[in-house]
């Protein structure tokens, strides 16, 4: 009876591998870097990018790249802080959280690095706000909008404590844009009964957590929740259930991935009504999988449309001109922002140590208080941070799917 | 109750699929005793080889034309794929403990996701697939789409003619043989390496139907496809009882009836409601086949070859 006793072990592993594949893992140490250059010469500092660089997610992913590379490339060519060239050092953290925890600790390592950029996801950006915290090391995620990233994990309950001081965040959150999404399924589209699907994850579910809250508020009635894994393909159970709860709409908190399958599927068994979604789902890539399906879907994204700020008009046409790859219109305006204020930031701790940087350590530290202060206009919006690390630049905006393109249907300042 | 008919349907229609790729899992073994864990990724470069005939083809080109040459295109993929990894991979191990080909194909799947990840144009994100129209059929309150017509159809003439092939052809029956006892019939004059290849093409043949018919239900397909769908079909495999070909269709069905109905009706149980949805589906599925195998350890229908055990 040998191969049963094999065979028993094999199905155990089996579905151990199923149950881990959706877990993140989390661990608490890190290693502090110091000493480092200082110099009167020239100098070259790095700003790290972590993002998804390959697989899923990968095309907003590289838009974080490339905005920080534009906006690094800009200061050089300014001469933004005299003495010093930056450059960019980007790791893929292929949306795991470990992964983007190991990046974390490569980056803090490294000597030249001054500052951070990314994550996309706000689940691995959890496992990497310690490493840069013990590190004193400053970083920027143009794209989280997890609430508890800068208010703690009772922050729906009013009590809000800042867990890291050195995380900032140029996008706004899922309180708002969870809420912004709501007020207009309710107020502007009319719909009255929503279903609401979330992926389990940290920005999914707070994104549906949110927008249920405010839509029953408004007077919405969610007929019907469910969960989703990320990586599912089929929806058939969940669909028929959407249908036969004769919802109006469908709020998915998640990424494009999933939502997409989804929408596609629910279209195919003949329910037309949108589905709605955050900014994870705002891609390029999701009209192009969805195909017709896609068409009438909505999404609310933090910001205006890079594509209709004036200030933003330069950026656009240096990402064109240098055919990066990725999505510039997510978070490419956002990640440009936030290398920004890393800049400036140099240039304040230089300028406030008579035009030299200090010893890595204190110079790390320094940089911190010094993006507390940002205080500029950026090429997505005004870039300031209040007293959590979040950006005071509430704009969102919602939009749908029409004609195969995304196109903006309104934009406006949440009041919650 | 009243979705009962089309959770049924979808349950059914997702099993026909785990069935297909579950049939692979349970010749292997069968014959050789090895848990091909590649199987699920044999099932996805089907899809692709299908995808890349079908991205060759004139632009406008019917898909019933495409079809039939997609069709030939993903088998021809993944019948060389599951053949060459037999003979490269698995065969200079036949002898080996077994853990050593249980990890070699662990190896092979992790390889050729990576391989379809950076080789195939694009694949870093799902791909589109052609499909067969999206207009659902209404029979009765269920609907019923095109695409899944295909799984079905394909599934029930794959398993006739298997069946067919096994119980009267000199092959089939050398193959019934040889997983009774190899040795014995390589004393009979059967060459049992060449029958081992055949369940291995068997095998990867109905695994590129399959991925055919997934990519046209899912309208995409995507370089880690073949992950959890192997993990499913393996699972079938067990359920009905592995080295039985009937008892991986049947699995395979059972399983994607289970996991509809789970998580269709679970939360709407008092007390259960955190336990359904459709994300507890995959623990739904594993809770049954713990309990099947608790009740009957041989599975549903039973091992064919626990005379050798």
């Amino acid at each position: 009876m040998r191969h049963r006793s094999l065979l028993l072990l094999t199905t155990a592993v089996t579905a151990g591998a199923l149950t881990l594949s959706a877990c993140g893992s989390r661990s608490d140490d890190s290693k502090k870097s110091d000493g480092g250059s200082s110099g009167g010469g020239n100098i070259t500092l790095t700003i790290g990018v972590d993002a998804p660089l390959t697989g899923e997610n990968s095309a907003t992913g590289l838009g974080l790249e490339y905005g920080t590379k534009i906006a690094v490339d800009d200061a050089n060519a300014k001469k933004l802080v005299p003495g010093v060239t930056f450059k960019v050092e980007a790791l893929d953290d292929k949306t795991l959280p470990a992964t983007g925890q190991q990046n974390a600790t490569q980056l803090v390592q490294d000597d030249n690095v001054i500052g951070a950029i990314g994550p996309l996801n706000s689940n691995v950006a959890t496992s990497m706000q310690q490493v840069f915290a013990n590190a004193n090391l400053v970083e920027i995620s143009p794209a989280n909008t997890n609430p508890a990233l800068t208010q703690g994990s009772d922050w729906a309950s009013g009590k809000k404590v800042r867990p890291f001081k050195t995380y900032f965040r140029t996008a706004t959150t899922d309180a708002n844009q969870g809420g912004f999404a709501a007020d207009y399924a309710f107020n502007t589209l009319k719909k009255a009964t929503a279903f609401v699907v979330d992926d389990k994850q940290s920005y999914g579910a707070g994104l549906a957590g949110v927008f249920k809250q405010r839509y029953a508020q408004l007077g919405g009635k969610v007929v019907g929740t469910d969960h989703v894994n990320t990586a599912d393909t089929d929806f058939s159970t969940l669909v028929t259930k959407i249908k036969n709860s004769h919802a109006d709409m469908v709020y998915y908190g998640g990424q494009y991935d999933e939502a997409e399958l989804i929408t596609k599927q629910l279209k195919a068994a003949g329910d037309h009504i949108p589905l709605m979604g955050g900014d994870g789902v705002f891609s390029d890539t999701y009209i192009k999988v969805a195909g017709a399906a896609s068409e009438g879907d909505l999404v609310t994204s933090v910001g205006q449309p890079v594509a209709t700020l004036p200030a933003a008009q330069n950026f656009i046409k240096e990402y064109k001109e240098k055919g990066y790859p990725g999505d510039y219109g997510t978070y490419g305006g956002y990640s440009y922002d936030a290398a920004t204020a890393i800049i400036n930031a140099v240039k304040t701790v230089m300028d406030g140590n008579g035009g030299k940087l200090p010893a890595m350590a204190d110079a790390r530290a320094k940089l911190v208080d010094a993006v507390q202060k940002a205080d500029f206009d950026g090429i997505a919006g005004h870039v300031s941070f209040d007293q959590y690390g979040d950006t005071t630049n509430k704009q969102l905006t919602v939009y749908q799917v029409k004609g195969g393109k995304w196109t903006a249907v309104k934009s406006g300042l949440y009041q919650g | 109750m009243h979705t009962l008919p089309q959770q049924l349907a979808n349950g059914l229609f997702l099993g026909s699929m785990y069935g297909l790729i579950a049939i692979g899992y349970t010749m292997v073994y069968g014959i050789v005793q090895l848990i091909n864990f590649a199987h699920g990724e044999i099932f996805m470069t089907g899809a692709f080889g299908a995808l890349a005939v079908w991205t060759n083809l004139p632009h406008g080109t019917s898909i019933w034309v495409g079809l039939p040459l997609m069709l030939v295109g993903g088998a021809l993929v993944s019948v060389l794929i599951a053949v060459g990894a037999e003979r490269f991979a698995y065969r200079p191990l036949r002898n080996a403990p077994r853990l050593a080909p249980l990890i070699t194909a662990i190896g092979i799947s992790l390889t050729l996701q990576q391989i379809v990840f950076v080789a195939y144009p694009g694949a870093d994100s799902a791909k589109n697939f052609p499909q067969l129209g999206t207009h659902p059929y209404h029979v009765g309150s269920v609907d019923i789409q095109p695409n899944d017509i295909f799984l079905v159809v394909a599934a029930v003439v794959c398993m006739v003619g298997l069946a067919f092939f096994v119980r009267t052809s000199r092959t089939g029956r050398a193959m019934q043989a040889t997983a009774q006892d190899p040795d014995t019939a390589q004393l009979m004059g059967i060459d049992t390496n060449r029958i081992i290849v055949v369940a291995f093409a068997i095998g990867g043949l109905f695994a590129a139907v399959a991925g055919v018919a997934s990519g046209l239900k899912y309208g995409q397909v995507s370089y880690n496809m073949g992950f959890q769908a192997g993990l499913k079909a393996f699972t079938a495999a067990v359920l009905g009882g592995i080295g039985n070909i009937y008892g991986a269709m049947l699995g395979g069905l059972v399983l994607g009836v289970a996991e509809s109905c789970a998580s269709a009706y679970i939360s709407n149980i008092p007390g259960m409601e955190q336990l359904g949805g459709q994300g507890w589906s995959n623990v739904w599925a594993f809770v049954l086949l713990i309990v099947v195998l608790l009740v009957r350890p041989q599975g549903l229908l039973g091992e064919r070859v626990a005379d050798r055990a």
